[in-house]
């Protein structure tokens, strides 16, 4: 007892001491923490993330991958490639010293606008390509000499907006303001005759790895897709575990059938039998066991030597060498099949098959341990075993097959003008070199333009590579750029890809995926994610080797699988073993950490292997985390103080090894802390913030981990379809369609994701005053209760505006288009079309700020007649008009139903100096019946009446809803979230300030109604409510309060549809199909089901035939085939005919038929 | 026996509560229709005379007038009147507004349609009474239409320091504001409205934002119109009314207790007293001022005053909040809701006594045949 007064008067004494420190303490971190709480916790430190986004970026991964292929794989690619010799003259050489990349230039270039720089805005409005030349320097024989030519052009390279070669790089807001950039605008796309195309990222099976899998009939196969810059290939070693044949093979494309594996590690010149069992072994009997009957099956074969298991692969190699005509031994073919294509990533040096004896003992180890331990085969889809390909790697294929493309032309066209016996002048190969320039130019164009990537050397074809940036929405925009496709097929109902894996975590956002048939295969990106590039892997086997490893060329099976000795892997490829593995790990991440090698380096340690995996490939997924050691975070208070006085910058972090980016595989070897209160004494790292799971358009949600996970999702879809603001320079643009707000609000709840990729600065939506209630019963299903007077004030109003284009043409014969004056009012005839041309100015196009109607003409463009006769090419030009040309109206006329104004008019011209008018068309739309809204929820619903403010319910303060939502949209979706926006919001408001509702964090819903009981309100934000109609006070509570809402693009001006009569389709007269050709509604297969089964034929007869296709076709009774005007012309005769109403269609079957020999013939009776 | 006749007491107390009082529970509203009306089965004096009863007790009391914003009590009607006042101050008296604007030229980046919208939305002061409705097919004049007329252009300030940044130093014109509508008198209007001269109620609303070179040049024209017809043409920027709430303590309560109480009420609704009880101070909660209570409900949520207290609001008092938007004081708003609705009560009879003269006329031919 009397301990414990002291202790207590000791507490006070240092308090009274130190009050001054605590309270600090205390302001600093606003939770008071208690002396028994072992950690701290780092106050604010999410502000790492906009640190991190700030050198990051949303986008970053694309841009530094092509920062990386432009300055790093661009040289390898030249190096290897670099010498091209004749075949005619051996003297001759031309050889590739350096590569670069020019500053992105306008293709018209003349002196005088050199000067104001080319922006991408300039693209977009010119429909031109954003893209910088391709200069090298080639040293090559000129007649005796060599000459050496600096910046010699072979084509242009399309650049990525806010790359390093981009203009965009680097520059203040108001210089990207002078460009008509928008600051927000994330980059990392191109831009391709004037659209904005984005290298969507790939999803792929990691190359060079092995991969375990088994099936379910028991065959276990452990496969390598080898990927080198000549080769691609995929090795098998195959088990079938029944027991008519146990025997392991070798399975490859180039050898016609399974060799068994014995057979290839003889090849390979593992003679001795104890040999090939102690690398696959390494003195485990059961291992031993499994593999002997491989060992027996060899011998029973009769192959012993080398030699002998040479000549039988040999004869089992497919033969697709066709240049060389001269037939080389087996032995020797098989030699060369297995030392450079079978697993042609592991080098052969010298016919040394050391490495890949081992590497093929190592596969077959693998097959052996899962055929014994099934849980021990690979999983596909976890994500460490994944690499994702970016723009700058797919560019780089592309390069080096054009290149390569180029070179053999060039090389053709060299041999053929050096065969040439006498040439007039000395031969200069330069000149060559600079005529086929827009073969890369426009190998480039074309793979972005149209997204198949086609690369020879690789067979490869794909399609569907590169998509549109959608600038539907800010956020949509967002979206494109963070998307990653897989290969997967999609109609394949497979449910492994699409499932959301553990190891996503952090990496892959788990909202964010569409629905249908590419849900799951279509991820985005989270937003601390960072995909690595290739580096270096010298400098890494080099330390590898210094920190103690044993190279591979000096082992043996028995020290292989020894205990405590574990395998040392460099991406893939065995360097050699180590005794010390845990050891040998903590120094090479000491040294990570010190900045002594590559930050994105990983090295983790798989003990089912017993091996090390040290990775520097590109296209791993990774992320930053705080490093914890002895149970400390080592970020700080102290750091981020420093970090908010911008004292200190991500890298700084870096630097000092206190924040480390692990990939999932090292994430797997890591023990990370979610929160400072769950580190331990095992903990390795902890989360820098758990938002960060969720990507950028996932982000945008509050309170989303309140919510049913596929609301999310549905979210997530919607958030790219809202209506808002796009880029700053959002009224600069011409694009085929924007949809703009005309008083977007941000939210007022809102997230940190929101703020960090600036959706406050760009938002899409508004704060909508929501009571959530029935009213009228046009409510139901979702509907939503829209306030008059809100609409009339301006919610929810927005603007649709697109783009006319008028080209003017040139045509071969040198006619060309022309616009013309409108023609003279009393020319034109009386009637509905007569104010066709009244919007025209005196230059023939509509003027700005005009009213337009459908079917008024916008440009008023005249086309020649003959574009076929040519003119004498030797008329003089002062004489070209003498030549008269005849000209017909072509106009360009407003065809939407709807009436619109001129917005802006562009006059330009393209590259090929045609001249390009764009006509924007604008159109302003209020809310109406119909018009789709959706909050933050995945909670769509379409307006269902609007009704006058009058009638609308008020509270005790006066507020009428400006939304009414019906609340059986709530319990079957579940969407809490939601509900809590609305609490948070209604204390926002009350007080003053923004809410937050980030995701596992954010305002809390206690503070929440605590702030609405401060200000006289309910604490459940239920408030007395007084209907509009009656005057007399509801009997319940109404929920209200403000709710983000967004306006989706689906409106019902846009969609709406009717049809009496219209046009028909040509060939079968039947009503034409769809909205846009004025179609019919179908009475389709199930509606006719229903009217034949109820009977009602003449109705039958009224839909399918009268109002459809009738026809009238004169039928001979006598033969049964139709003929015409009442004339039978099998018969000859007009006795019998009979005229007979049916539809079209059937008339146009029987002739169809009879025209491939089959004679339809109509037996009539009286009806 | 004194049980039964206190409950029966308390039955008529309940039933004279449930008839008077709208009852506050805490998940919801009692008694919320009134039944204050002839022939309604709890009238027990069916002879009633309303309207002697009504003249009794109906007044109307002004709590707190501002030119553009009161508050006024309006005691003894039913709901249905009080809304109805309501509804035709939001929606049909009439004012002027923005209707028609003709653009000459606007190289600003608002658009032509956004920048009408918004002029329309300009409250401006002009008596509506003095005007007539412009009807579809009728072409403006001096007494349907006030036109008013923007010239502006935006230009670089040559007096503006060379690093400046702040648009509002660097340009002259940047923000198009109310106050360049400029009233174009038509007709005699000089004369007539000489002594209140027709303008924007507020000059400082922004109409649009500009930079050097661009100009807005456009003639607006403002007509008649109500509410119903476009939010623009409402008077209000809200007219509400809520009931006079009522705090019932059935108990006193005291102590540390009436604090909380107190805390349960917005401010000022109830006071802690102290009381003189039984040879010593106590602390007591006294309700002061009901009215300002804004009923969050926030005392129904403890425990500890379940049973002690009983929120309520009082049927017939309505609290009427008219907030104008500038244009009309609040109280003519006010009248002018009450003389259209005996304007329209005035056309109901009207109506009425035709339909009956109809139907007796239609009745004496009947008997004729």
């Amino acid at each position: 007892m009397g301990k414990k007064t002291v202790t207590f008067a000791d507490e006070i004494n240092s308090e009274s001491h130190e009050t001054s420190y605590t309270k600090l303490k205390q302001v600093l971190s606003n939770k008071g923490k208690g002396l028994t709480d072992p950690v701290k916790n780092v106050e604010d430190k999410w502000e790492l993330l906009p640190a991190f986004l700030k050198v990051k970026g949303l986008v970053k991964q694309h841009i530094d991958s092509f920062n990386f292929f432009v300055e790093t794989e661009l040289k390898k690619i030249i190096r290897a490639n670099d010498m091209i010799t004749s075949d005619v003259d051996p003297a001759f050489w031309l050889k590739y010293h350096d590569i670069r990349i020019g500053p992105p230039e306008r293709p018209d270039t003349d002196h005088e606008t050199q000067h104001n720089v080319f922006t991408p805005h300039e693209c977009r409005l010119r429909d031109l390509t954003y893209s910088g030349n391709i200069y090298v320097d080639v040293e090559y024989v000129r007649g005796k000499r060599r000459v050496i030519r600096k910046d010699t052009i072979i084509g242009k390279l399309p650049i990525m907006l806010r790359s390093s070669k981009c203009v965009l790089t680097g520059k203040s807001e108001a210089e990207l303001a002078k460009m008509f950039e928008c600051p927000l605008d994330p980059g990392g796309y191109f831009i391709i005759k004037g659209t904005e195309k984005v290298i969507l990222i790939q999803e792929q099976l990691s190359k060079n790895r092995i991969i375990v899998e088994g099936d379910r009939k028991g065959l276990v196969q452990a496969y390598v897709t080898s990927s080198t810059h000549e080769r691609k290939s995929k090795t098998y070693i195959v088990a079938k575990n029944d027991a008519k044949n146990d025997k392991i093979t070798l399975k490859h494309n180039s050898i016609s059938e399974e060799i068994p594996i014995v057979i290839v590690m003889k090849a390979m010149g593992i003679q001795s039998d104890k040999e090939i069992a102690q690398l696959i072994s390494g003195g485990n009997q059961t291992f031993l066991n499994m593999f002997s009957p491989n060992i027996e099956m060899c011998a029973s074969m009769n192959i012993f030597t080398q030699k002998q298991a040479l000549d039988y692969i040999g004869s089992k190699v497919k033969v697709t060498r066709k240049i060389a005509n001269v037939r080389r031994p087996m032995a020797e073919e098989a030699l060369e099949i297995l030392s450079t294509v079978v697993l042609a990533h592991v080098p052969v040096k010298d016919l040394n098959f050391q490495p890949k004896c081992i590497y093929i003992a190592i596969m077959i180890r693998r097959v052996l341990m899962a055929l014994a331990n099934e849980s021990l085969v690979d999983d596909r889809d976890y994500v460490g075993n994944k690499r994702l390909e970016l723009a700058g790697s797919l560019l780089s294929l592309l390069f080096e097959d054009l290149f390569k493309k180029f070179n053999f032309d060039l090389k053709l066209n060299i041999d053929k003008l050096l065969k040439k016996p006498n040439r007039a002048s000395e031969f200069d190969a330069h000149k060559q070199l600079m005529q086929h320039g827009d073969c890369i130019t426009n190998g480039f164009v074309r793979a972005i333009a149209t997204g198949n990537w086609t690369l020879k050397r690789f067979k490869m074809e794909r399609a569907g590579i590169t998509h549109v940036l959608s600038r539907l929405s800010y956020i949509s925009a967002l979206g494109t750029m963070t998307r990653i496709t897989s290969q997967y097929e999609k109609t394949r109902k497979i449910s492994g890809p699409r499932a959301l894996q553990p190891s996503q975590w952090g990496m892959l956002c788990p909202a964010d995926t569409p629905e249908g048939e590419a849900c799951g295969l279509v991820k985005n990106l989270a937003l601390m994610t960072h995909i690595t590039t290739d580096d270096e892997e010298e400098p890494l086997k080099r330390l590898a080797f210094n920190l103690g490893v044993e190279d591979v060329n000096g082992l043996t099976g028995s020290e292989l699988y020894q205990q405590n000795v574990y395998m040392v892997f460099l991406n893939g490829l065995m360097l050699g073993i180590t005794r010390q593995p845990i050891d040998f790990v903590r120094d090479f991440r000491i040294l990570r950490r010190c900045g002594r090698i590559s930050e994105f380096v990983s090295i983790y340690v798989n003990h089912h292997h017993t091996a090390v995996h040290i990775a520097s490939d590109g296209g791993r997924v990774c992320r930053p985390l705080i490093i914890v050691e002895n149970s400390t975070p080592k970020v700080t208070s102290e750091h981020i103080k420093k970090l908010k006085q911008d004292k200190m910058k991500f890298a700084d972090f870096l630097a000092q090894g206190i924040v480390e980016y692990l990939d999932v595989n090292e994430e797997n070897d890591s023990n990370i802390a979610i929160y400072e209160r769950e580190i331990d004494y095992q903990t390795t790292h902890l989360e820098i913030e758990p938002f960060t799971i969720l990507g950028a358009v996932a982000g945008l949600i509050p309170y989303p981990h309140h919510n049913q996970s596929p609301r999310n999702t549905y979210q997530c879809a919607m958030g790219k379809q809202a209506i808002g603001a796009i880029a700053y320079n959002q009224l600069r643009r011409i694009d085929t369609l924007l949809y703009l707000m005309v008083y977007p609000q941000q939210p007022m709840v809102k997230t940190k994701t929101i703020e960090l990729v600036g959706y406050d600065k760009l938002p899409a939506g508004q704060n909508a005053m929501v009571a959530v209630m029935s009213y009228s019963g046009y409510d139901i299903e979702d509907a939503l209760v829209l306030n008059r007077a809100s609409v009339d004030r301006g919610f929810g109003r927005c603007q649709v505006m697109r783009k006319h284009v008028a080209l003017m043409k040139r045509y071969s014969n040198g006619s060309f288009d022309r616009i013309g004056d409108p023609p003279p009012p009393e020319s034109l005839p009386l009637g509905p079309s007569a104010d066709r041309f009244n919007i025209l100015e005196e230059d023939g196009i509509a003027g700005v700020g005009e009213r337009v109607n459908p079917g008024q003409v916008i440009v008023n463009r005249h086309t020649p007649t003959n574009l076929n006769t040519n003119i004498p090419v030797n008329m003089p030009i002062a004489n070209a008009p003498a030549i008269q040309f005849t000209w017909k109206h072509a106009p360009l006329t407003y065809k939407s139903p709807e009436t619109g104004y001129i917005d802006k008019v562009c006059i330009t011209t393209t590259e090929q100096e045609q001249t390009l008018i764009k006509v924007l068309i604008r159109q302003t739309r209020i809310p109406e019946l119909g018009d789709k809204f959706s909050s933050r929820h995945g909670q769509k619903g379409v307006c269902g009446i609007i009704v006058p403010q009058e009638d609308m319910p008020f509270t005790d303060s006066g507020i009428c809803p400006d939304i009414i939502m019906n609340p059986h949209g709530f319990p079957s979706r579940m969407t809490v979230g939601k509900m809590i926006e609305l609490l948070a919001g209604k204390a926002g408001v009350l007080k003053g300030e923004l809410q937050y509702g980030t995701a596992f964090g954010g305002s809390k819903v206690e503070d929440m109604s605590r702030i609405l009981i401060e200000h006289g309100y309910s604490y459940s934000g239920k408030d007395y409510v007084t209907s509009g109609i009656t005057g007399e006070p509801l009997s319940a509570y109404i929920f209200f309060g403000p709710v983000y809402y967004q306006k989706l693009k689906h409106m019902v001006v846009d969609k709406m549809h009717a049809r009496a009569r219209g046009p028909r389709a040509v060939l079968t007269r039947q009503p034409t199909e769809g909205r846009s050709r004025d179609g019919g509604l179908r009475l389709g297969e199930m509606e006719r089901d229903c009217l034949v089964g109820y009977g009602a034929s003449m109705l039958l007869m009224e839909r399918l035939m009268i109002s459809s296709d009738q026809f009238d076709v004169h039928v001979c009774e006598q033969c049964g085939l139709i003929g015409y005007r009442g004339w039978c012309q099998h018969c000859k005769s007009s006795k019998h005919m009979v005229t007979m109403q049916m539809p079209y269609a059937a008339k146009l079957l029987f002739q169809e038929l009879q025209s491939m020999n089959i004679v339809p013939r109509l037996i009539l009776e009286e009806y | 026996m004194s049980k039964r006749n206190s409950k029966s007491q308390g039955n008529a107390e309940r039933l004279e509560q449930l008839r008077t009082r709208v009852i506050i529970e805490k998940e919801g509203v009692e008694s919320i229709s009134s039944s204050e009306f002839p022939y309604h089965s709890s009238n027990h004096h069916q002879d009633i005379d309303y309207i002697k009863e009504f003249i009794k007790k109906f007044s109307v009391k002004i709590i707190r007038k501002e030119q553009y914003d009161m508050e006024f009590d309006l005691i003894g009607v039913d709901a249905a009147i009080a809304n109805a006042l309501r509804r035709i101050m939001i929606a049909e008296v009439p004012t002027m507004a923005i209707e028609k604007v003709y653009i000459y030229n606007n190289t600003s980046i608002v658009q032509d349609e956004v920048l009408a919208h918004r002029l329309g939305l300009i409250p401006i002061k002009a008596d509506p009474d003095r005007f007539y409705f412009k009807q579809a097919n009728e072409s403006p004049t001096d007494m349907n239409t006030i036109v008013f007329k923007i010239e502006h252009e935006c230009t670089f300030n040559p007096k503006a320091r060379e690093d400046e940044t702040d648009p509002q130093k660097l340009y002259i014109g940047h923000n198009l504001l109310s106050e360049s509508l400029t009233w174009i008198p038509k007709g005699d209007q000089e004369e007539q409205y000489a002594g209140c001269p027709i303008r924007p109620v507020h000059n400082d609303i922004l109409i649009a934002q500009m930079r050097p070179g661009q100009k807005i040049k456009i003639e607006a024209h403002c007509e008649k119109g109500i509410g119903k017809d476009h939010a623009k043409w409402s008077p209000v920027a809200t007219a509400s009314y809520r009931l006079m709430p009522e705090i019932i303590l059935k108990k006193e309560i005291t102590g540390d207790l009436a604090d909380k109480f107190a805390a349960c009420f917005t401010k000022g609704v109830v006071e802690v007293e102290d009381s003189y009880v039984e040879g010593q101070f106590i602390k007591c909660a006294k309700v002061v001022n009901p009215r300002i209570d804004m009923v969050s409900r926030e005392v129904l949520r403890h425990k500890e005053f379940e049973d002690i207290v009983q929120l309520t609001r009082i049927r017939d008092h309505f609290i009427f909040n008219v907030e104008s938007t500038g244009i009309m004081d609040s109280e003519k708003i006010f009248l002018d809701s009450v003389h259209i609705l005996q304007a329209k009560c005035k056309r109901l009879l009207a109506a009425l006594d035709h339909k009956l003269r109809e139907q007796e006329r239609d009745r004496e031919q009947m008997d004729i045949y």
